[in-house]
C-alpha cells in the first residue's frame, strides 16, 4: 500500500504554486494537510503526476475577519481554526462541528480548504460552507473567481475547480446577531463520516435553512418554514426523498430519510429555540 | 522553485527527538517508512496506512499526527517526536510510560507508541484536560487488546502525577 | 476484582509486566522491526478483484521489465515447486495458497512480485495483465447448497465438502414427548478480531541443503508446521520456523499467516534471495482469515417449566473458498460443549460444511463459541418469552447442578469443575440485576426502550488436538489412527552463574506470558520474578515443541504455565538434593526462599541459590548420585483426559471449562436506533487466577472484541462476491468512545486437571457477550429475530412503521437488493441542437465516440455495433486507466438503442447497460433521454464503494454532456438529481 511515483513541488509562494499547477494541468494535485489525499495515494486510487505542496506559503495560513466575512486561507489547518479564539463568537455553527471533524490527530494536519476541495459529501466542513452560504475563492495562474458554495460542489468528490486552479481561500459570513444555529450528526462511531449530518440556521427575520450532508452526492440545503407551520413536515419529507438516499453497508436509504426527517426537525427546532 | 523528481532521492532534514537528522528519500516515501526503515526508529508502528488506526502517530511540530498520512518530503524542517523521545534517560520512564505499566494499559504494545504520543501532546498543550477530552484524544486510536479502560486510567493517573510534579519542576 | 493477592507467593499477584519496559520505549521487536539478511527483497502480492473467475492468462512481461524487479511468481510456479496443502476432511479437492486455474474470492493471491523494495514491487504488480473470465459467484451458504449454485471446485461436484450427523441420548424420544418445541434460526455473520499488526513473513531458501528458514509472526498451533513442510516438500527438519519476540496481537488470526510462509518460501527460492513480505491493511481485511459465518437452526424440546430435554442443531458452516487447515475446526471445537452450561441429555446435530466465494476462514478469538452460543442463548430467551417465564429462571432450571462435577456432557466433554448456580446467584446480587430491572420498569413507564439480556456459557480451553477428527466417521478415524492430547512443553535452564531461564513454545501475542512464567518459576525456586529470564518465542530448529505448541485455545495458563511449574518443581527436587549435600542435611529439610537454599530446621545454615544451582556446571563431580544434572529440564505435559473421539463420536474436545454468566441493561434510542449499554456485568469462573490484572485484561479485551461483533463489525460481501469492508473506515472497530467498562466478577473453582488449577479466560466474552447484548436489544424492542451486527439502521428498521411517502417520488430511487451487487441506477436527459438522425449517426461512429467518451485514448470498431476503447476514468483525484467494451443492442433507428458495456482496469471493473431514447422536440432539436443500470466491483468497490458510485454517476453524466456538446446542443436540464433538487429548492440552494 504505497503511493505510485509523483513529482513534488514545495512551493514557496503562491505564484510558484500556481505556475506549477498551470504547467501540470490535470495531472497535478494540491497537497496541503494531505489527510484526505494521502490515503488515496497510498491505495493508489489517486495517482497525480505532480503534487504541489502549498503549506510553506505564509500568506495562505491566515484567518481574517473583515466586513462580516471570515476568510480562511488554504494553508489553515483544522486545528488552527478550532483554536482560533473568535471562532465561537463569529462562527458558532462551525465551532460546534469542529469536534466531529475527523480526530485530533487528523485535524492537526488537515486543512479547512482541503476538506472543501476534497468534497466528501459526508464531511462536516462542506456542510458548513453550504449551510452558511459561504463562498469559495478559486485561483489559477491567469484568473481568480469566487463561487457560491452551491456551485462549487458538483458531486461526490467532484468540484468546479478546473485543472490549474486551486482553492485559495473560503469565505464564511460571520454570525448575525440573533441568529440561531444548530448541528447534529449520526455516525457509526465517534469521528466517522456522517450517515446523516444536519445543520440548521434560523435567522431573526424568520428565514430557516437546513443543510444536510451524508445523503446525496453533495451536501444539500432547503429553506423551511417555522417548525410549527403545518407544512413543515411535508416540505422536509419531500426534501428527504429528493436527496435520493441509497443503501450502503452502514445504513439503509430508508434510515437516512428517517434521520433527515427526525434529526432535521430536531436541529431546526434547536436553531429556532436559540434564535433571538 | 524546488521540484523533487519522482525518481530522485533527495535529502530531507528535520529534527527527530531533539537531534538533527538527514535521510534520503523519493518524493513518494511515507514518513512512516522513512522513520522506520531509513532511520531505524522502529518504535513508531504501522497498522493501516490509511489514517484510521493511530499506530503511526508521531508529533510533528508539537501536534499529534499520522505519520502514514505524511510524506517524508513534507517533514522537511519539522520538529518530530516519536516514542523513542519520551524516555527521560535510557532505562528510565516518563510518568506517562510508568503509568501505562502500572495500570496494565498495554498488552501487545503495538498501538501503544501512538497512544503515548497523542497523550503527551494533549497534556503538554492542556495539562488539565478533562476525562472527556482525554477520551476524545484517544478516540483517534484503535487498540484491539485492552478494551481501553486501563488506557484511560493510566492517562488520568499520569496526568495527576504530572500536575503534582509540575510546580516542583517549575 | 474480588481477588485478594496472596502474601506468600508471586502467583496470584498483579506484578508489573516484564514485557512493558521495551514496549513502552519503542524497543519492541516486532517482525517488521527485525534486521534482515543483506540483500533481502520485498514482495507485493497481486490479488483477485473478482469473487469467482477463471484465469485465462497471466502476462508478467511488463512487470518483469519493471524497475528493481527480480522475480514474478504465479500459481504455475507454486504448483511446480510445492504440493497442495493438506485438507482436513476426506474430499477430492486441492488447496493451494495462490490461485492456479481460477480465483475463488476477492483478495486471493494471483501473483507475487519480488523487487528491491515494496514501492517498486507494487509498481510492478500493477503491470501484470491477468485475463479473467468472470464466473457466477455464490456467497450465501444456503444458496451454495442449491442444485443450481455455481460450483467452486468442479472436482468436488458440489459446494458441500463435508456432512456428518450425530445423535446422543434419545433426541427423537425427547422431542416426541416434549410439551413444546421452540426454535431459532440464525445467520451468524463473518467478523474478525483484526490485530493492529498485520501478517509478516521473511523467508529464505538454501538450495545446498534444500531447506527453508522462515520467520513469521505465526501464533500456532504448530501442527501447521507439518502442513507447511509437507506443502514445501521437505522433511520437518528442513523447515525451520521462527517467530519474532514481539507480536502485535493475534486473537487467533495470525494462525492464518501460514499459506504465506509457503508462498514466500517459493518466492525466495525462485528469487535466489531472502524475501520479506509485510501484509498491508487492505490485504489483511480482504484476505487474511476471519471467523466462519454460519447458518443455524436450533430447536429445543421444552417442558412447561422451561426445562430443556433435547436440542437439535442443524448447522451450515461457511468456510469460504477453500477448506484450509485447521478447518473445519471452528465447527468441531465446541463439539463436546453443544449443550453449553446446561444439563441436557439428548442432542442431535447435523453439520454441513460448505464452500463459498469468500475468504477462507481460520482461527478467531472464541473459535466456534459465538456461533454456538448465539443461537443457544437467543433460544433461552425465546423459550422464556414464549412460555412467559422469567429468563433467569429458565437459565437456573437448566444449569448443570453444583454436585455434578466432573460432569460428562451428552456429546462427550468432561467438565472439570465449577459451581454454576453459585456463580450465577452471586452475579445477580453483586452485579445488581435487581436494580437493572427497576431501571427497565422506570424507563418503560416513560415510554423509553430499555431491555435486559443475559447469557450463560461454558468456556472451553486447552484444545484436544484430536477433536477435529470428529469430522471423520468412526471408520475413517480407525483407518487414520487416533489423534488426541495437547502436548505442552517447558524448559528450565540454569547457567554457570546460577541464574535461571525459562523457555516455552507459547508464542505470546501480547498476553504477558513471560511475566506469569517468571512468577510461577520464582515461586518454585524461591527467587524474585525479576531474576528469571523468559523466552517465549519459538525456533523449531532449537526448541522443544510439538503440534500443540502455540498461543490458542486459551491454553497458556492451564497448560503452558502448568508445564513450567512441573519443570521448575522437577529441577527444584534435584536442587534440594544438591543443597542437602552442601548444607549437610536431608533434601526434605531444604527450603528455597529469598534467593537462598537453607535448612528448614536451622535457617542460619544456608547458601546462595546460585551456588547450589551452578554446581552442575563447575563441579559435576560433587552432585549426589541421585542427581544427573541441574542444567536443563524439559517437561512435556499432556493431560490424560484428552482422549481421541470414541466410536460413538463422543469427544472431550477441551481439557478445561470455565463458566461465565453475563447480564446487561441496554437502552435503544427510538429515533436513531442506537443501542447504548447502560451496564454490563460479567461473572467468570476461570479456576485459579495467576495474575489478576492480566485476567482482567483478557476479559476486557474479549469483551471489546465481542462488543464490536455485536454492534459494529462485519466482513460484508455483495452477491457477486465483491468484498465491501475493505478499509478500516468500513470495517468498524470500536474506539474508546464505544466500549463501556464492564463490571467484572470472579468465582474461583480451581481445575483439578491442570497443574496450577488455572483455566483459560481470554475467549469467554467473545462467546457470551454478542448473545447477551442481542438478548437485551430484543427485550428492549420486543422482537424475536435479530442477526448481528445490530447496527442502528437495522434496529431502526425493526422499529419503523410504514414510511411517509413523497408526494412526488423520485423515479430513480430504486433500491438495491440487500446484499446484492452494488447496483447503480440513474437517468437523465439532454437536449441537443441536431436532428435525431444526426445524433443516431454519432452514436454509431467511432470518431464521435472517441470524442465523447470521457478520457478516451482511442476507440476501435470491432463490428458495426461493437467497439473497444482505452479510457482514463476518474473523479476528483481518483483516476485509473481502463479497457472498455461497448456493444449496441436493440437498435431501433433512429429512436432508441441499448448500450451494454464493460470496463476493466487497475481500480476495478464495471458493467452496465443503458437505454437511450431520442425524441424530436421540433425545431430541429433532439431530446436525448437515458436510463442506466451499472454494477461495479474490484478494488475501488472494496475500499471506497461510496466514492465509486459517485464516480460512476459523474462519468455517465459526463458522457451524455459530451454527447450533447458534440451535437452542438445547449446543455439540457442536467441530470435528474441535481435538476430536481434545484427545482425543489429554487435557484441556487
Ligand atoms: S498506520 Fe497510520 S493511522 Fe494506521
Ligand atoms: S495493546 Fe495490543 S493493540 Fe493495543
Amino acid at each position: 500500500m504505497k503511493p505510485a511515483p509523483f513529482d513534488y513541488v514545495r512551493a514557496a509562494s503562491l505564484d510558484e504554486a500556481l505556475s506549477a499547477l498551470h504547467e501540470a494541468g490535470d495531472e497535478a494535485r494540491v497537497i496541503a494537510g494531505g489527510q484526505s489525499l494521502v490515503p488515496m495515494l497510498n491505495m493508489r486510487l489517486a495517482r497525480p503526476s505532480v503534487l504541489v505542496d502549498v503549506m510553506r506559503i505564509g500568506e495562505l495560513a491566515r484567518i481574517e475577519h473583515r466586513k462580516g466575512m471570515i476568510t480562511i486561507g488554504a494553508g489553515v489547518r483544522q486545528a488552527q481554526l478550532e483554536r482560533w479564539a473568535p471562532l465561537a463568537g463569529t462562527l458558532p455553527l462551525v465551532a460546534s462541528m469542529m469536534p466531529w471533524v475527523g480526530h485530533a490527530q487528523t485535524r492537526s494536519r488537515g486543512t479547512v480548504c482541503g476538506s472543501f476541495a476534497h468534497a466528501d459529501p459526508s464531511a462536516e466542513l462542506p456542510l458548513a460552507l453550504l449551510a452558511l452560504e459561504g463562498e469559495v475563492h478559486l485561483r489559477s495562474k491567469k484568473a481568480r473567481r469566487v463561487l457560491p458554495a452551491a456551485d462549487f460542489f458538483l458531486g461526490m468528490m467532484a468540484t468546479a475547480a478546473q485543472p490549474g486552479e486551486m482553492v485559495e481561500a473560503i469565505g464564511l459570513p460571520a454570525h448575525g446577531i440573533g441568529t440561531g444555529t444548530a448541528f447534529a450528526e449520526v455516525a457509526r462511531r465517534h469521528g466517522d463520516f456522517a450517515i446523516v449530518a444536519c445543520a440548521a440556521i434560523a435567522r431573526p427575520g424568520g428565514a430557516i435553512r437546513l443543510a444536510v450532508g451524508g445523503v446525496a452526492d453533495t451536501p444539500q440545503a432547503i429553506a423551511l418554514p417555522d417548525p410549527s407551520d403545518p407544512d413543515f413536515d411535508d416540505r422536509l419529507n419531500e426534501f428527504a426523498w429528493a436527496l435520493n438516499a441509497r443503501d450502503d453497508l452502514h445504513a439503509s436509504a430508508r434510515y437516512r430519510r428517517d434521520l433527515v426527517r427526525s434529526l432535521g426537525r430536531r436541529t431546526v427546532e434547536e436553531a429556532v429555540s436559540c434564535r433571538s | 522553485m524546488p521540484k523533487l523528481n519522482r525518481d530522485t532521492r533527495t535529502d530531507v532534514t528535520f529534527t527527530l527527538n531533539g537531534k538533527k537528522v538527514t535521510a534520503r528519500s523519493e518524493p513518494r516515501l511515507l514518513l512512516t517508512d522513512l522513520l522506520r526503515h531509513e532511520l531505524g526508529a522502529t518504535g513508531t508502528h504501522v497498522g493501516c496506512e490509511h489514517g484510521v488506526c493511530g499506530a503511526c502517530t508521531v508529533r510533528i511540530d508539537g501536534e499529534p499526527a499520522r505519520a502514514c498520512l505524511t510524506l517524508a518530503a513534507q517533514a522537511e524542517g519539522a520538529d518530530i517526536q516519536t516514542v523513542e523521545g519520551l524516555e527521560p534517560e535510557p532505562g528510565g520512564m516518563s510518568p506517562l510510560q510508568a503509568a501505562f505499566r502500572e495500570h496494565f494499559a498495554l498488552q501487545c504494545g503495538f498501538c501503544t507508541a501512538g497512544i503515548l504520543i497523542s497523550l503527551k501532546a494533549l497534556f503538554d498543550r492542556k495539562p488539565g484536560a478533562s476525562e472527556q477530552e482525554i477520551r476524545e484524544q484517544l478516540s483517534g486510536h484503535l487498540c484491539r487488546c485492552t478494551g481501553y479502560t486501563p488506557i484511560v486510567r493510566a492517562a488520568l493517573a499520569a496526568q495527576a502525577q504530572m500536575r503534582e510534579e509540575e510546580p516542583r519542576n517549575a | 476484582m474480588t481477588v485478594n493477592p496472596p502474601a506468600d507467593r508471586w502467583v496470584g499477584r498483579s506484578v508489573p509486566r516484564i514485557e512493558d519496559a521495551a514496549l513502552l520505549t519503542g524497543r519492541g521487536r516486532f517482525i517488521d522491526d527485525l534486521p534482515t539478511h543483506a540483500g533481502t527483497l520485498a514482495a507485493a502480492i497481486l490479488r483477485s478483484p473478482h469473487g469467482h473467475a477463471a484465469i485465462r492468462s497471466i502476462d508478467a512481461t511488463a512487470a518483469l521489465a519493471s524497475d528493481g524487479v527480480v522475480a514474478v511468481v504465479t500459481g504455475d510456479d507454486v504448483q511446480r515447486l510445492t504440493r497442495s496443502m493438506t485438507v482436513g476432511v476426506k474430499a477430492n479437492v486441492e488447496c493451494w495458497p495462490i490461485a492456479t486455474d481460477r480465483v475463488r474470492y476477492v483478495g486471493e493471491p494471483v501473483a507475487i512480485v519480488v523487487a528491491a523494495d515494496r514501492y517498486l514491487a507494487e509498481d510492478a504488480a500493477e503491470r501484470i495483465a491477468v485475463d479473467y473470465e468472470i464466473l457466477p459467484a455464490v456467497v450465501d451458504p444456503e444458496a451454495a447448497l442449491g442444485s443450481d449454485a455455481p460450483v467452486l471446485h468442479p472436482s468436488l461436484g458440489s459446494n458441500l465438502i463435508n456432512e456428518r450427523s450425530f445423535s446422543y441420548g434419545d433426541p427423537d424420544g425427547a422431542f416426541a414427548g416434549a410439551a413444546h418445541r421452540i426454535a431459532v434460526e440464525i445467520a451468524y455473520p463473518r467478523n474478525s478480531c483484526t490485530p493492529i499488526e498485520t501478517y509478516g513473513v521473511v523467508a529464505g531458501y538454501d538450495p545446498g541443503e534444500d531447506a527453508y528458514d522462515i520467520l513469521a509472526n505465526f501464533q500456532g498451533p504448530f501442527s501447521i508446521h507439518a502442513v507447511v513442510a509437507r506443502a514445501l516438500k521437505v522433511p520437518g527438519n528442513r523447515m525451520r520456523l521462527r517467530t519474532p519476540p514481539s507480536s502485535g496481537g493475534s486473537y487467533g488470526i495470525k494462525q492464518g499467516v501460514f499459506p504465506y510462509m509457503i508462498l514466500m518460501g517459493v518466492a525466495a527460492r525462485i528469487a535466489g534471495r531472502p524475501v520479506k513480505w509485510v501484509e498491508d491493511r487492505l490485504e489483511h481485511l480482504a484476505a487474511s482469515v476471519s471467523a466462519t459465518n454460519r447458518v443455524t437452526r436450533l430447536e429445543a424440546a421444552v417442558e412447561a417449566d422451561g426445562r430443556i430435554t433435547a436440542l437439535a442443531f442443524d448447522q451450515i458452516e461457511d468456510c469460504g473458498a477453500h477448506l484450509r487447515a485447521p478447518e473445519p475446526a471452528t465447527l468441531y471445537r465446541m463439539h463436546g460443549n453443544m449443550t453449553g452450561a446446561y444439563a441436557i441429555a439428548n442432542v442431535s446435530i447435523r453439520n454441513r460444511v460448505v464452500l463459498t466465494n469468500k475468504t477462507p476462514t481460520g482461527l478467531n478469538r472464541g473459535f466456534g463459541g459465538p456461533q454456538i452460543y448465539y443461537p443457544l442463548e437467543r433460544l433461552m430467551q425465546r423459550i422464556a418469552r414464549q412460555l412467559n417465564l422469567d429468563p433467569l429462571d429458565v437459565v437456573r432450571r437448566n444449569l448443570i447442578p453444583a454436585n455434578a462435577f466432573p460432569y460428562r456432557t451428552a456429546t462427550g466433554a468432561l467438565l472439570d469443575s465449577g459451581d454454576y448456580p453459585a456463580a450465577l446467584e452471586r452475579a445477580v446480587v453483586e452485579g445488581g440485576l435487581g436494580e437493572l430491572v427497576e431501571r427497565r420498569t422506570n424507563a418503560r413507564a416513560k415510554g423509553r426502550l430499555y431491555g435486559i439480556g443475559m447469557a450463560a456459557v461454558v468456556e472451553p480451553s486447552v484444545s484436544n488436538m484430536g477433536y477435529i477428527t470428529t469430522v471423520l466417521t468412526p471408520g475413517e478415524r480407525e483407518k487414520a489412527g487416533p489423534k488426541n492430547g495437547a502436548q505442552a512443553t517447558a524448559t528450565i535452564a540454569i547457567d554457570p552463574l546460577g541464574s535461571v531461564s525459562v523457555k516455552v513454545a507459547s508464542v505470546p501475542q501480547g498476553q504477558g506470558h513471560r511475566t506469569v512464567l517468571a512468577q510461577v518459576v520464582a515461586d518454585a525456586l524461591g527467587l524474585e520474578p525479576s531474576a528469571i529470564a523468559v523466552v517465549a518465542d519459538v525456533d523449531t530448529a532449537r526448541d522443544a515443541w510439538s503440534i500443540a505448541s502455540g498461543n490458542y485455545s486459551s491454553r497458556f495458563a492451564p497448560a503452558v504455565a502448568g508445564a513450567a511449574k512441573l519443570a521448575a518443581d522437577r529441577i527444584r527436587a534435584k536442587l534440594e538434593a544438591v543443597a542437602a549435600g552442601q548444607l549437610n542435611t536431608m533434601p526434605a529439610d531444604v527450603v528455597f526462599a529469598g534467593g537462598r537454599a537453607a535448612s528448614r530446621s536451622n535457617p542460619d545454615n544456608g547458601v546462595s541459590f546460585a551456588r547450589v544451582a551452578a554446581a552442575a556446571h563447575w563441579a559435576p563431580g560433587t552432585l549426589p548420585e541421585t542427581v544427573d544434572q541441574t542444567i536443563r529440564e524439559t517437561v512435556f505435559w499432556t493431560p490424560p483426559e484428552l482422549s481421541a473421539p470414541n466410536g460413538s463420536d463422543e469427544v472431550n474436545s477441551s481439557l478445561c471449562h470455565g463458566f461465565i454468566f453475563d447480564f446487561c441493561g441496554v437502552e435503544v434510542d427510538a429515533v436513531t436506533g442506537e443501542a447504548r449499554i447502560d451496564r454490563y456485568v460479567t461473572m467468570h469462573d476461570c479456576g485459579t487466577i495467576l495474575h489478576p490484572a492480566m485476567v482482567e485484561g483478557q476479559v476486557r479485551g474479549g469483551f471489546a472484541h465481542a462488543l464490536g461483533a455485536a454492534l459494529y463489525e462485519e466482513y460484508a460481501y455483495g452477491a457477486d462476491g465483491s468484498f465491501q469492508s475493505g478499509t478500516l473506515a468500513d470495517y468498524l472497530i470500536p474506539t474508546v468512545m464505544e466500549v463501556p467498562e464492564p463490571v467484572i466478577l470472579h468465582h474461583e473453582t480451581p481445575s483439578p486437571f491442570t497443574p496450577l488449577g488455572a483455566k483459560g479466560v481470554g475467549e469467554g466474552n467473545c462467546m457470551s457477550t454478542p448473545a447477551c447484548i442481542a438478548n437485551a436489544v430484543a427485550d428492549a424492542i420486543g422482537v424475536d429475530d435479530l442477526d448481528l451486527p445490530l447496527t442502528p439502521s437495522k434496529i431502526a428498521g425493526l422499529l419503523a412503521g410504514p414510511e411517509r411517502q413523497a408526494k412526488n417520488p423520485p423515479r430513480q430511487a430504486r433500491e438495491a437488493q440487500p446484499g446484492g451487487r452494488r447496483k447503480l441506477t440513474g437517468e437523465g436527459a439532454a437536449e441537443v441542437a441536431a436532428s435525431r438522425e444526426a445524433v443516431w449517426k454519432m452514436l454509431l461512429d467511432p470518431a464521435t465516440l472517441e470524442a465523447i467518451i470521457p478520457g478516451s485514448h482511442g476507440v476501435t470498431q470491432v463490428s458495426d455495433t461493437h467497439f473497444t476503447a482505452d479510457v482514463t476514468l476518474g473523479v476528483g483525484p481518483v483516476k485509473g486507466r481502463y479497457k472498455a467494451e461497448i456493444e449496441l443492442f436493440d437498435l431501433d433507428e433512429p429512436n432508441a438503442v441499448t448500450l451494454r458495456g464493460t470496463t476493466t482496469g487497475a481500480l476495478g471493473f464495471g458493467e452496465g447497460e443503458g437505454r437511450i431514447t431520442l425524441s424530436d422536440t421540433g425545431t430541429g432539436k433532439t431530446r436525448i433521454a437515458y436510463t442506466y443500470e451499472a454494477g461495479i466491483g474490484g478494488k475501488v468497490a472494496s475500499v471506497g464503494g461510496r466514492l465509486l458510485d459517485g464516480a460512476a454517476r459523474v462519468v455517465i453524466g459526463q458522457f451524455f454532456k459530451a454527447l450533447a456538446n458534440h451535437a452542438g446542443g445547449a446543455n439540457g436540464p442536467g441530470t435528474g438529481l441535481l435538476a430536481r433538487l434545484k427545482g425543489l429548492i429554487g435557484g441556487r440552494s
